[in-house]
């Protein structure tokens, strides 16, 4: 019998503080080793105050094609970033 | 060097007038330096060629681990035991990464395996010969993994995404190995004239392999110029090679231990070191499966894996009455 063991995406928050960010991935035969293995693979440095598997196949992920209609938007609305206010040089604290 | 002579498919290098839109497209974010992600339309022979070098350089961990665990047992200090284990461990990891970066292309962890087994697929020349001194693991630090940083660092920005994170992981652990090489060949050279014959014999065995790892003068091969298009491979053969020796001499030449090479000395015109011939025909004797240990590594890796069949099944079987048991 050969049963390839399911495949996990794990997040490592690194420090109190900050959010959990994706490191990599790894093959586990449930939740529980999942988080042990992802211990060893990935946490041999003090990388980490906490980790999150989960199973890659629950990950919905944006696809590539779609790419333009979902990102293009944001780039004409340059007025969402503070930038785009000149200030005069008198005027503080904005 | 961890992935040596991959093979591209590739008769020539592709121009823009060989390729569909879709490549054309490709090439030029490879060209713009946009990094090619898993979903991303890539071509067959770009995908292929990949999985090949990316699994070549994990198998390299994986079975790298097997001279250096030769000698876990027998390390001269209970300090020196615990660095071996933990480098021998980062190396397990290196492999992991590597393999994860694989499937990313769309091949199964159990066929990278199984193609290894198979002996489809082959790992670094550097790791069919034998550690038959404590030195051997010094010298493997190194200047094995001295190697290995040399190649890996441009690896860090190649063209695909999840291989270049797993570069970046990997370049992070792997200068931990070359210095803990670089310190026993320190302290076996400032010890007895007999430790020091040691470092010295270890030196002796480990140099032309160790410069036959960057693989065969790339200057005319066809794969090296197309891998090199699509920014898999970054720096040829040759390059990284005399790196590797006007940085190693050096370091030699600190520790009171001379390379195995007549013909090596400075050039001041060239400002690089000269070297001498390296004897390819032993390089692809061992790459063809005739090295001092191909047999007994191989042989080793599929009994690790036939005997731990069990415990993956068991596991398996675990899981499932689990969540049986949960959803009652």
């Amino acid at each position: 019998m050969s049963t390839e063991w399911p495949l996990w995406e794990i997040f490592i928050r690194s420090q109190h503080g900050l959010a959990h960010k994706h490191v990599g991935s790894l093959h586990a035969p449930d939740a529980e080793l999942a988080v042990k293995n992802a211990r060893d693979v990935y946490t041999r440095r003090n990388e980490g105050v906490s980790i999150w598997a989960v199973r890659s196949a629950d990950i919905v992920a944006s696809s590539p094609d779609d790419r333009e209609a979902l990102f293009d938007p944001a780039g004409s609305k340059v007025y969402r970033h503070p930038t785009f206010f000149p200030m005069p040089d008198g005027v503080k604290h904005l | 060097m961890y992935a040596q002579l991959v093979e591209t498919g590739q008769k020539m290098v592709r121009t823009l007038e060989d390729m569909v839109p879709e490549e054309r497209a490709f090439q030029a974010r490879v060209d713009a330096d946009i990094k090619i992600e898993p979903k991303d339309w890539m071509p067959d022979a770009y995908r292929r060629t990949l999985i090949r070098q990316i699994q070549q350089h994990a198998h390299s961990e994986i079975v790298g681990m097997l001279p250096e665990g030769n000698w876990i047992g027998r390390a001269p200090t209970l300090k020196r035991k615990a660095i071996l284990m933990a480098k021998v461990q980062d190396e397990g990891g290196h492999g992991l990464y590597l393999y994860a970066a694989a499937e990313t292309l769309g091949v199964s962890r159990d066929q990278l395996i199984a193609d290894l087994h198979a002996g489809k697929v082959k790992y670094s020349s550097i790791f069919n010969y034998p550690t038959l001194t404590w030195a051997d693991i010094g010298a493997i630090g190194w200047l094995v993994d001295g190697a290995a940083i040399m190649n890996q660092i441009p690896l860090c920005r190649c063209s695909y995404g999840p291989y270049a994170r797993a570069m970046v992981r990997i370049c992070k652990e792997e200068s931990f190995h070359q210095r803990q090489g670089y310190d026993i060949m320190l302290t076996l050279c400032r010890g007895t004239p007999e430790q020091k014959a040691m470092a010295q014999d270890a030196l002796n065995r480990w140099w032309w392999p160790s410069l036959m790892m960057f693989g065969p003068p790339d200057a005319d091969s066809v794969h090296s110029a197309q891998s090199a298009q699509w920014k898999i491979k970054l720096l040829s053969n040759d390059e990284l090679r005399q790196r590797f020796v006007d940085q190693t001499v050096p370091q030699a030449d600190y520790l009171g231990i001379t390379m195995p090479d007549p013909d090596l000395k400075w050039n001041e015109e060239r400002a690089h070191y000269d070297f001498g011939a390296i004897d390819w025909s032993e390089f692809h004797n061992v790459l063809k499966g005739n090295g001092p240990c191909n047999r007994e590594r191989l042989a080793t890796r599929v009994k690790a894996w036939d005997d731990g069949a069990w415990v993956r099944e068991a596991a398996v079987a675990h899981a499932a009455k689990r969540t049986v048991r949960a959803a009652a």
